[in-house]
C-alpha cells in the first residue's frame, strides 16, 4: 500500500499537442493518501477514465510523474505496480470456471494452493456466488459476470490500490446499494486506497471520503462531500453536483453586498475584494426559501412534487432558479425568494473567490 | 388467439421455390436419376437399382482416391489453421500497416484457381521456374512431375500458400472485436501471454474459427482445379484426389452412372463431416455453462 503522488501530470494522446486543447489530461498535482477512499467525478470525457489508465500503469502519460510512496512508476508496466483494477463492463474469462476466474490473479502471481482456496472462498461469499463457484463462467448474466470481475479485483490483499471504473453500470440498481455497502465495507475492513470513477454523484458521495470532481481534463475540486455541497470551488461542482445543482446569477459584488443587473440587492455573508471577469453569485436551492416580502421577486414557473420536498422553478431578473421547499411548507402567495447569506458563494470566471473576511461587515 | 390463415402466403414463397428448385433440387434429382439409371445416351435409360452404389462403395479406385483426399484435408487443416491464428496474432492492429497487411494478405484470395496452379507449375519447374530451378541448384532432387512425395509437397505448399490468408483474416477479424477491457484485464491480473491466448483469444475466435475450419474442409475436400493445373492427378494417381477421379469418370470415360453415385456419396461423406465439425466445435466448453441461471 503506498500513497499516490502525482507531479505535473499531464497526457495528450496526439503526438505533438500544441494547445492546451490537445490535452485529455490538463497538468495536475495531487497527492493520494494512502488508504482513502476516493471518487472520481465528472461527466464523460472528462479524462477520468485516462487518469485511471495512467494510475494502473495501462497509459503511459505524455508529461510529468507518478509515484508510489517514493518510488517512481512513470515507465513501470502494471504487474509492477501491484494494482487491482475493474472496469467499466464485465471482463470475466469464459472458458474458466467462476472459481478459476477468482483464483487467476493469485495464480498468476504463484500463492501457494490453500491461501488461494481460502480467499477465493471468502471474496466468493462476499459477492454472493458461493453456490455458483463450479459452473463456467460463461452464459452468466451481466450483473454476475460483474460480480465476478470485481470480485478479482479484490482477491489480491497486497494491493497498492485498487481502481474501479464505473463498475456498477451495468448492475441492477438494488444490487447496486448492496455492492457499494460491501465495497465500503472492505475498505474499512482492509484499509487499502480506492479509487473509484463514476458519473453519479450519488454513487461518489456515498462511497467516498474525498470525491475529486474533474471537468474538462482538469481536477476542478478535490474535498468532502460537504465541502462540495457547501463550497464549490468551480461552477462546474456547483451545477454538477446536487440535483437540482447549484443556482447562478450574474452580480456585481462590492464589499459584502451582491448587486444584480435589475439593481436588486443581496446581502453576502462574508467581505470581497472587488473581482475581474465574469462575477457571479451561487446559491443552493437547498439555502434558497420563499418569503413574502424582503427578497428578490420571483416569477415561478412550475412546482414540482418530489416527494420529501416541492421544487419551485421560476426565474429572478430573467434568470433561472430553483428553490427547494421542505415539505409542509407553504408555497402559494410567497411572491419572492432569500437567499441565506452564509451559504452564497462568489465566483468569478467560473472558480471560487475567497471571502476578504468572513461576516458581514 | 385465432391462427391467421392466409393462402397468399404461398404465392409470396413461389419465387423462393423456383429458384431453389433450378438450382439445387432439380440438377440434384438429375444426379439422382443417373445414379440409378443406366444410359448410352440419347436419354436411353436403364433401370440399374444401386448396382453402381454397390460397385462405387466396393470401388478400390474410390477408396484410394478418398485416402488421398482425406489425408490431404487433414494435412491442410492442421497447418492451415494454427498458421493462420499464428499470422493473425501477429498483423499489425491498426493504421498505415495493418491496412497495407490487410492489402498483402487478401491478394492471393483474389488469384483465380486455374492461375494459381499456373504459377505454381511454373514456379516449381526445374527448368525456368524460380522455385524448382533453386532447388536443383542447391543440390535437392525435386522433381513434382517424377516424385510423388514432391508433387504432394507442391500441392500442399500451393494450398497454403493460397488459403491461409482466409484463415488469418478471419480470425484476424475475431481478434479485432475483442474489446481492449480484456487485455487491460490480462495486464492487471498478471497474466502470460500464454494464458491471454488461451483464456481470452481462442474463446472469442471460436466463431470465426469453426467458419474457418468448415470452409477450409468443405474447399480442401472438393479441391480440383488447383492439382490439377500442377499435376493433372500424377504422378500415376499419387495426386488424384476425388474431384480429379469424378471428372475423369464422368467426362473421361462417359460413366454417367457410376460417376453420378460417386457425386452423391462425396455430397453426403462432405455433409456428414462438415457437421461433426460443427457439432464438436460448438460443443466445446458447453458442457458445463448448460446449468441455467437461477436469478
Amino acid at each position: 500500500m503506498a500513497q499516490i503522488t502525482l507531479k505535473n501530470l499531464a497526457h495528450s494522446y496526439l503526438a505533438h499537442p500544441r494547445s492546451e486543447a490537445d490535452y485529455a489530461l490538463k497538468e495536475m498535482d495531487h497527492v493520494w493518501q494512502d488508504g482513502g477512499a476516493y471518487a472520481l467525478l465528472g461527466s464523460s470525457g472528462c479524462g477520468k477514465t485516462t487518469l485511471l489508465n495512467i494510475i494502473s500503469g495501462l497509459l503511459t502519460p505524455s508529461h510529468g510523474r507518478v509515484l508510489f510512496g517514493d518510488r517512481d512508476v512513470t515507465a513501470a508496466p502494471t504487474a509492477e505496480r501491484n494494482i487491482a483494477q475493474v472496469f467499466q463492463f464485465p471482463v470475466v474469462y469464459d472458458t474458466m470456471t467462476v472459481r478459476d476466474n477468482l483464483a487467476f490473479p493469485l495464480k498468476n502471481r504463484g500463492k501457494d494452493a490453500a491461501y488461494i482456496k481460502a480467499r477465493v472462498d471468502q471474496i466468493a461469499r462476499m459477492i454472493g456466488m458461493e453456490a455458483r463457484l463450479d459452473r463456467k463462467a460463461q452464459g452468466l448474466t451481466a450483473d454476475a459476470k460483474q460480480k465476478i470481475s470485481l470480485g478479482r479485483g479484490m482477491v489480491r490483499e497486497d494491493v497498492n490500490a485498487i481502481l474501479f471504473d464505473e463498475p456498477l453500470t451495468v448492475i441492477d440498481p438494488h444490487m447496486k446499494w448492496e455492492l457499494r455497502t460491501q465495497l465500503k465495507q472492505l475498505h474499512r475492513q482492509f484499509g487499502h486506497t480506492m479509487i473509484y470513477v463514476t458519473h453519479d454523484q450519488t454513487e461518489a458521495l456515498t462511497f467516498a471520503q474525498k470525491v475529486v470532481v474533474m471537468y474538462e481534463g482538469r481536477v476542478v475540486q478535490m474535498g468532502t462531500p460537504e465541502e462540495l455541497f457547501e463550497k464549490p470551488a468551480h461552477t462546474f461542482v456547483g451545477y454538477f453536483i446536487g440535483s437540482p445543482g447549484m443556482n447562478f446569477l450574474d452580480a456585481e459584488v462590492r464589499g459584502d453586498r451582491a448587486l444584480l443587473p435589475g439593481g436588486e440587492v443581496v446581502a453576502l455573508g462574508a467581505h470581497y475584494a472587488p473581482a475581474a471577469g465574469r462575477v457571479q453569485i451561487g446559491i443552493r436551492p437547498e439555502h434558497a426559501t420563499l418569503v413574502a416580502g424582503g427578497g428578490l421577486p420571483l416569477t415561478i414557473r412550475r412546482i414540482e412534487d418530489v416527494g420529501r420536498h416541492r421544487l419551485v422553478r421560476g426565474e429572478v431578473t430573467g434568470l433561472p432558479l430553483n428553490v427547494v421547499m421542505p415539505e409542509g411548507m407553504p408555497v402559494d402567495g410567497l411572491p419572492q425568494v432569500a437567499f441565506a447569506p452564509d451559504k452564497i458563494n462568489v465566483y468569478a470566471d467560473d472558480w471560487r473567490v475567497a471571502p476578504e473576511r468572513e461576516g458581514a461587515a | 388467439m385465432e391462427k391467421t390463415q392466409n393462402n397468399r402466403a404461398w404465392l409470396l414463397v413461389l419465387p423462393v421455390l423456383v429458384v431453389v428448385a433450378f438450382s439445387a433440387v432439380i440438377p440434384l434429382m438429375t444426379v439422382v436419376n443417373y445414379s440409378v439409371n443406366d444410359t448410352f445416351g440419347n436419354n436411353a435409360f436403364f433401370w440399374a437399382g444401386l448396382e453402381w452404389f454397390d460397385e462405387m462403395v466396393h470401388s478400390r479406385r474410390l477408396h484410394e482416391a478418398l485416402g488421398r483426399q482425406a489425408l490431404f484435408s487433414a494435412i491442410i487443416l492442421a497447418i492451415e489453421v494454427p498458421l493462420g491464428i499464428f499470422v493473425a496474432l501477429n498483423m499489425p492492429k491498426k493504421g498505415f500497416w495493418s491496412s497495407l497487411v490487410l492489402v498483402l494478405m487478401a491478394l492471393p484470395l483474389l488469384i483465380p484457381f486455374n492461375v494459381v496452379g499456373t504459377i505454381w507449375q511454373i514456379f516449381g519447374r526445374t527448368d525456368i521456374g524460380l522455385l524448382g530451378h533453386t532447388l536443383k541448384a542447391l543440390g535437392l532432387d525435386y522433381n513434382y512431375t517424377n516424385d510423388p512425395l514432391d508433387a504432394w509437397i507442391t500441392v500442399i505448399v500451393m494450398d497454403v500458400w493460397h488459403w491461409t490468408s482466409l484463415v488469418a483474416l478471419l480470425c484476424y477479424a475475431g481478434l479485432q472485436s475483442i474489446p481492449q477491457a480484456y487485455y487491460q484485464a490480462a495486464r492487471i491480473d498478471q497474466a502470460s501471454r500464454w494464458a491471454v491466448f488461451r483464456h481470452i483469444e481462442l474463446p472469442k475466435m471460436k466463431g470465426v474459427l469453426l467458419i474457418a475450419v468448415l470452409l477450409r474442409f468443405m474447399d480442401s475436400f472438393m479441391i480440383y482445379t488447383e492439382p490439377f493445373v500442377v499435376t493433372g492427378g500424377g504422378p500415376g494417381n499419387s495426386t488424384t484426389f476425388l474431384s480429379i477421379d469424378l471428372v475423369k469418370m464422368a467426362v473421361g470415360q462417359f460413366d454417367l452412372g457410376p460417376a453420378a453415385a460417386f457425386s452423391i456419396m462425396y455430397f453426403l461423406v462432405i455433409l456428414l463431416v462438415s457437421w461433426v465439425f460443427y457439432t464438436v466445435m460448438t460443443n466445446i466448453d458447453r458442457s458445463q455453462s448448460d446449468i441455467p441461471e437461477a436469478m
